[in-house]
């Protein structure tokens, strides 16, 4: 057997995902929960790229391109976010972030 | 099938133990280059004129004590050095010698591997390196190895985008990512390189590339990582023997990838500055001719002792490897690996040139130049370059 | 050997992605999810998709993951603090999780047959060529769209960043 089953990746992206949503779920440290949605992003981009093998066509590594370009974006402002957070609070548990809850 | 397997593994052994043996006496060399620079005489107790330091370091740091201090995070302290020599490895892997060549009826390249994307390859391994310095510095858990690390990563990452975009300008003008195409679309003569040939000549690019390959390589002028007189040694402060020499090897194998790179992207790789018909097929055998000649020169009228002995070698080596490329047999495959040689050699004693003579920045003046002035330069060259590409094509 | 490789870099990936939820170091996950980016890197391979498997390495692996380990050693943040989770994620958590899990791995099953296969050059569309092709042709404009929003992104870092400041 020298081929892989196409469900072989996507489960794999499937595990992965979950993986991140539990590290979401679980975490308190903000940069963890930060690095499982990229967890989660790079689960999502297996699946189009594989995606994209099935069909025989390039669209979804534009997706997958985009997702990247988002996700690079969103780290910038995400960390600089965290920075803020942390020069006003000196915390990085997000359970001790609650101002907004009443 | 199985030839291809053996001749790659016979490839990747020869390459390895070259640039392994080539990365230890670089270090020779820029010792010797630098004491002569400075009117020292650099090593020489070791072996005649020093050669054999090079195995004495080995030798010594191999056998030195390898300490471990006890309040490092243990697995990132292992791991860190590892990766840094690892990343530096990598990327020779696309770095084409020379051209396609036959040996014993087989044909191959003078290349471990020809990606069509080895331009990116090249940029993505390089930008895993800063792993290696930045989980040093961390994993040490000491203040200077802390400051370190931050000021590598924070200076990689803002020299990565010069470099890349530097990279970008040639790319449009060959049309290409393999880097064993883009030499072919220098060949012929000088007036076809990268640097002086196409609708914009990129010798801003390469200038800009190479100030940004001495801060990716953590050289001087940009050594802020390891400033020893603000930060004892940087990032690599808790390391020892070994450990340390990884280090070390991944900053001199960091710096023959950028002169491999400015070599292949801008000087035209392997080609000779003029076609053999004119003559260039003879200019190893000249420079090599006119050493041998002077070695044996100076073996007739010894300044030191030893000099009687050592120097008549060295003449009959040279005037023999200038025999060797006068070989119609071996010119084939010796000839681009010279050249190739020769121009990464060149970019190779600029950067000790560089480390000899220019003091180091400050860490503002540092970031302000990334930020201020390369950047704003490599990105209008590269629209330049782009307008005059499509222009004319 | 597509098998193979596959095996070994999925198993990688996962073991990583399991590292990066269970370490309580942040830069422990950050090294850990470096390595899920690599093996996916890997597998994009793999799938013919190379100038994405290098975009991978480069844009993830060597700059967004670089500035989140630049934030952890200029933060200096510590190890996590064990903490009592709420009552609802205690509870539900794990079992939602792994409902979700068998959702996604049954209907995967289900749409896609075992006969359906990847073998490793079976596609090979995903050149830089046809990937920059396609980005300046049919999704030129997306395309421009994320330069403005990356422009957006460097305007408002530094806003947040500069805040602090005064």
């Amino acid at each position: 057997m020298s081929a892989v089953p196409i469900s072989w990746y996507l489960t794999l992206s499937a595990v992965i995902f979950a993986l991140g949503v539990a590290g979401f779920l679980f975490r308190h440290n903000i940069i963890t929960v930060f690095m499982s949605i990229e967890l989660m992003l790079n689960a999502v981009n297996l699946s189009f790229v594989t995606f994209s093998y099935q069909l025989k066509q390039v669209n979804g590594h534009l997706f997958t391109f985009f997702v990247m370009v988002v996700a690079a974006a969103e780290a910038a402002v995400g960390l600089a976010i965290i920075l803020t957070v942390f020069k006003n609070r000196s915390t990085l548990n997000i359970d001790d972030i609650d101002s907004m809850k009443n | 099938m199985d030839a291809f397997i053996v001749i790659s593994l016979i490839k990747i052994a020869v390459v390895a133990f070259v640039l392994l043996t080539a990365v230890a006496y670089l270090q020779w060399v820029e010792r010797k280059v630098i004491a002569h620079i400075q009117l020292r005489m650099g090593p020489y107790r070791v072996g005649p004129h020093g050669l054999l330091q090079p195995l004495a370091d080995v030798i010594k740091l191999i056998t030195k004590e390898d300490m471990m201090p006890s309040y490092v995070n243990k697995p990132l302290y292992l791991f860190a050095p590892f990766i840094a020599v690892c990343m530096a490895l990598l990327s020779i892997a696309v770095i084409p010698f020379g051209p396609t060549i036959t040996v014993f009826g087989y044909q191959t390249n003078m290349q471990l591997t020809d990606l069509n994307i080895g331009v990116l390859y090249i940029l993505a391994a390089s930008s895993m390196g800063v792993y290696g310095i930045a989980l040093a510095g961390w994993a040490s858990n000491n203040k200077y190895a802390l400051l370190g690390g931050l000021r590598s990563s924070a200076q990689m990452i803002s020299y990565e985008l010069p470099m890349a975009l530097a990279i970008a300008s040639p790319l449009l003008v060959s049309n290409t990512l393999s880097l064993k195409e883009l030499v072919g679309t220098q060949s012929g003569n000088i007036l076809h390189w990268n640097i002086l040939h196409g609708p914009f000549p990129q010798i801003i690019a390469f200038l800009i590339f190479l100030i940004a390959g001495f801060a990716e390589t953590n050289r001087v002028p940009f050594d802020l990582p390891e400033a020893e007189n603000e930060l004892v040694a940087g990032f690599h402060t808790e390391y020892s023997s070994m450990k340390f020499a990884s280090f070390f090897m991944a900053e001199y194998l960091n710096m023959v990838t950028v002169s491999s790179m400015a070599t292949l992207l801008f000087l035209g790789g392997w080609e000779a500055p003029w076609p053999a018909a004119y003559g260039s097929n003879l200019i190893p055998s000249a420079i090599f001719l006119v050493a041998g000649l002077t070695a044996l020169y100076h073996a007739a009228n010894p300044a030191r002792k030893m000099d009687k002995y050592t120097l008549p070698v060295f003449g009959i080596v040279f005037l023999g490897i200038a025999g060797l490329f006068l070989l119609p047999l071996v010119q084939s495959w010796l000839l681009p690996l010279f050249w190739f040689c020769a121009k990464t050699g060149v970019i190779l004693f600029f950067f000790m040139w560089v480390r000899a003579t220019l003091p180091r920045f400050r860490y503002d003046q540092l970031m302000g130049f990334a930020w201020k002035f390369l950047f704003p330069v490599a990105m209008l060259n590269l629209l330049v370059t782009s307008f005059l590409v499509a222009w004319f094509s | 050997m597509d098998v193979i490789l596959f095996l070994i870099f999925a198993i990688i990936a996962v073991v990583s992605a399991i590292n990066v939820v269970v370490q309580t170091h942040p830069i422990s996950s950050a090294v850990s999810l470096i390595g899920v980016m690599g093996s996916l890197a890997v597998l994009y391979l793999l799938l013919g998709a190379e100038f994405i498997a290098a975009a991978q390495v480069i844009v993830y692996a060597g700059a967004v993951m670089v500035l989140f380990i630049f934030v952890i050693l200029l933060l200096n943040a510590g190890a996590e603090t064990k903490r009592g989770r709420s009552f609802m994620v205690q509870l539900l958590g794990v079992p939602l999780l792994i409902a979700l899990l068998g959702l996604l791995v049954f209907f995967v099953d289900r749409l896609f047959p075992r006969s359906v296969t990847v073998h490793f050059g079976g596609f090979s569309g995903g050149s830089a060529q046809a990937v920059g092709r396609a980005l300046f042709t049919t999704y030129l404009l997306p395309f421009e769209v994320t330069s403005i929003l990356i422009l957006i992104a460097i305007l408002g870092a530094i806003v947040l960043a500069r805040k602090e400041l005064d």
